[in-house]
């Protein structure tokens, strides 16, 4: 078993091997086997486009959180320049599970807030997972009112199983940190574009969602619960995730159906963590996009708009 | 959960699940009967003095739960008294399935509680100051918040907005409705913006927090107060104890996210025994509306 792959890519991953062996043998004695690996190659990419083609949205949740998946950094590193991360709430502490800094990307100067998981089980320790406490949130929040006071448009990258449920998070008032984003957001006076890079998870992502544009990576979740967490409560099991992922209807494509999310960026074959640059060239030309859109809308009707767009949701029957 | 430290585990016991329980449980804090038994101190009680008491055992001052329109009927004046936004109704439009359709929970829901939804809305008094207060009934889904919970609370805050009078909100509910899935993460966002409106016009919002408060209404209106009050004892946080104790793999400690702890912490202003709520908040609304109270 191939950890780089998930159980439903295994035949993928085997087909991959396969090429790697005849890639040994081919560099060892020099016999000649390419087009046997352009077969191959071609196969493995028809497979991997007819596996991606059916994925269910158990599978996608999965996507989602596969350990290979690009993370804020990854991005930050390949969309923006002159990035300088900010630290600290001035409150308490810093919260290495949300990044914040001042940015560029082509050449419009812009802050950037986005939750931060580790790769290696060091890195993902400190991160906590990308697990916020309330100081995480409250240097978001610092910092949007910064972005605010100089006119700055806010992007923030949502990747997150959901807020730290810990005893010093809830000690320090974790409720109330999500709370005062969701209030402060809601009135912003600068462009707000938030984008959907991986696990959407509930309030902890909302506290950094609330937007004029919501936009998602075509891999990526958002989701009032896990699969996972909806199963144990409502199924009473975690054999449910299958079921409860499809009820929740938490993938990209049903969001936009819903007109919850505004657009998704497709991702390339195989998912994002497959070609890392081409999904950071997607994702730039999307903020850019988006960026420019917002950016000529005067202030005021943004914000009004914003505030519209949030009365909107939900739906109800009269009488 | 812990062991001990508790000395009504019972009680206790039945509580915890209440978070993620939709059906089932408890259905009523107060059984049919002349007599009944305090869940916390068990001392027997004359139903008709518990119910004078307003459902605080006269023994050990526990706060029992109580339903969103006795909450409101014991809170607010006499006269005068109009329901809002009653006419917003759920409705299935996800077609949401677990074990039981969503569809045949609300049916179930609204003939246990005679309610429409978790979320009751009035205009009436306080001491004579026009308010708008709303509870949250949490024998209805665990009080969790949908489509029909956001919007009546934001209609509760236009109504305050327009006559410029507080609002004043009693929550009680597991957080967001699941089987609203995305939609319902959404009504933090609603409620909360439309707190923001509120605040921007000088319009003092209240919050209740009662037992128990917890995830998405916890994260969202029931932390934004102007003055956060919580009844005794309260449970009230973002995660689940349970959730917590299985993340963090340690016992929690004694009263912890209980309202004792959170006014330790910071997190509200007071806790108010509910006796005297009406006398508390009147003046409270009254120094900062600037209007009199009786």
């Amino acid at each position: 078993m191939n950890l780089n792959f998930l159980d439903f890519e295994q035949p993928i991953a085997e087909l991959e091997a396969k090429i790697e062996e005849l890639r040994y043998i081919g560099n060892d004695a020099e016999l000649n086997i390419t087009d046997e690996i352009t077969r191959l190659r071609a196969r493995s990419q028809e497979l991997t486009r007819n596996i991606f083609s059916n994925l269910t949205a158990h599978q996608i949740s999965r996507l989602a959180r596969h350990p290979q998946r690009p993370y804020t950094l990854d991005y930050v590193q390949r969309i923006f320049t002159d990035f300088e991360e900010l630290h600290g709430d001035r409150a308490f502490g810093d919260d290495p599970a949300i990044v914040c800094g001042l940015a560029r990307i082509g050449g419009m100067p812009v802050v950037v807030i986005g939750h931060q998981k580790g790769r290696n089980t060091q890195e993902t320790i400190l991160r906590n997972y990308g697990m916020a406490k309330p100081e995480g949130y409250r240097k978001a929040l610092r910092v949007m009112k910064l972005a605010e006071r100089f006119g700055l448009p806010l992007v923030t990258l949502i990747d997150t199983p959901g807020a730290y449920p810990g005893i010093d998070a809830e000690e320090r008032g974790q409720s109330e940190a999500i709370a005062r984003n969701l209030y402060e957001m809601s009135g912003l006076q600068i462009p707000i574009l938030a984008c959907v890079i991986g696990e959407g998870g509930s309030g902890g992502a909302l506290a950094i969602g609330v937007a004029d544009r919501i936009i998602m990576l075509e891999y990526s979740t958002y989701s009032v619960i896990s699969p996972e967490g909806c199963a144990a409560i409502l199924w009473k099991s975690a054999e449910g995730a299958g079921e409860a992922a499809d009820a929740l209807g938490l993938t990209s494509s049903r969001l936009l159906e819903l007109r919850l999310v505004d657009q998704v960026i497709p991702e390339p074959l195989g998912g994002a963590h497959r070609d890392v640059g081409e999904t950071a060239s997607r994702l730039r030309a999307a903020l850019l996009e988006n960026l420019s859109t917002l950016k000529r809308i005067p202030v005021q009707q943004l914000v009004e708009q914003r505030h519209e767009r949030l009365m909107r949701y939900g739906q109800f029957g009269r009488g | 959960m812990t062991e001990g430290g508790f000395g009504t585990m019972n009680w206790f016991k039945r509580l915890l699940p209440s978070r993620i329980r939709t059906e089932g449980i408890s259905k009523r804090a107060v059984p049919e009967g002349v007599w009944t038994s305090c869940p916390a101190c068990k001392a027997m009680l004359y139903r008709a003095e518990l119910e004078r008491n307003l459902d605080v055992c006269p023994k050990c001052g526990h706060h029992m739960r109580i339903s969103a329109r006795r909450r409101l009927d014991k809170f607010l004046d006499a006269e005068p008294r109009s329901e809002l936004a009653g006419d917003v109704r759920p409705v299935d439009f996800l077609k949401f399935k677990d074990t039981r359709k969503y569809k045949d929970r609300l049916t179930q829901a609204q003939k246990d509680t005679g309610e429409a939804d978790a979320l009751v809305v009035m205009r009436g008094a306080l001491r004579g100051m026009p308010v708008v207060a709303c509870a949250f009934e949490f024998e209805f889904m665990g009080g969790s918040m949908g489509s029909v919970v956001g919007e009546r609370f934001v209609r509760a805050t236009d109504a305050a907005l327009q006559e410029r009078i507080p609002l004043v909100c009693f929550s009680a509910s597991g957080g967001a409705r699941m089987q609203e899935a995305l939609v319902s993460l959404m009504q933090m966002g609603k409620t909360s913006a439309a707190l923001r409106r509120l605040g921007d016009q000088g319009v003092p919002f209240v919050s209740v927090l009662t037992d128990p408060t917890m995830g998405g209404v916890s994260a969202s209106l029931a932390m934004l107060g102007d003055v956060n009050v919580a009844e005794p004892n309260a449970l009230i946080g973002f995660a689940g104890p349970r959730v917590i104790e299985q993340t963090v793999r340690q016992v929690l400690p004694e009263g912890f996210q209980r309202s004792e702890f959170l006014l330790a912490h910071g997190a509200i202003d007071m806790i108010v025994d509910r006796r005297q709520l009406r006398d508390r908040l009147g003046s409270i609304l009254s120094i900062l509306s600037g209007k009199q109270a009786t």
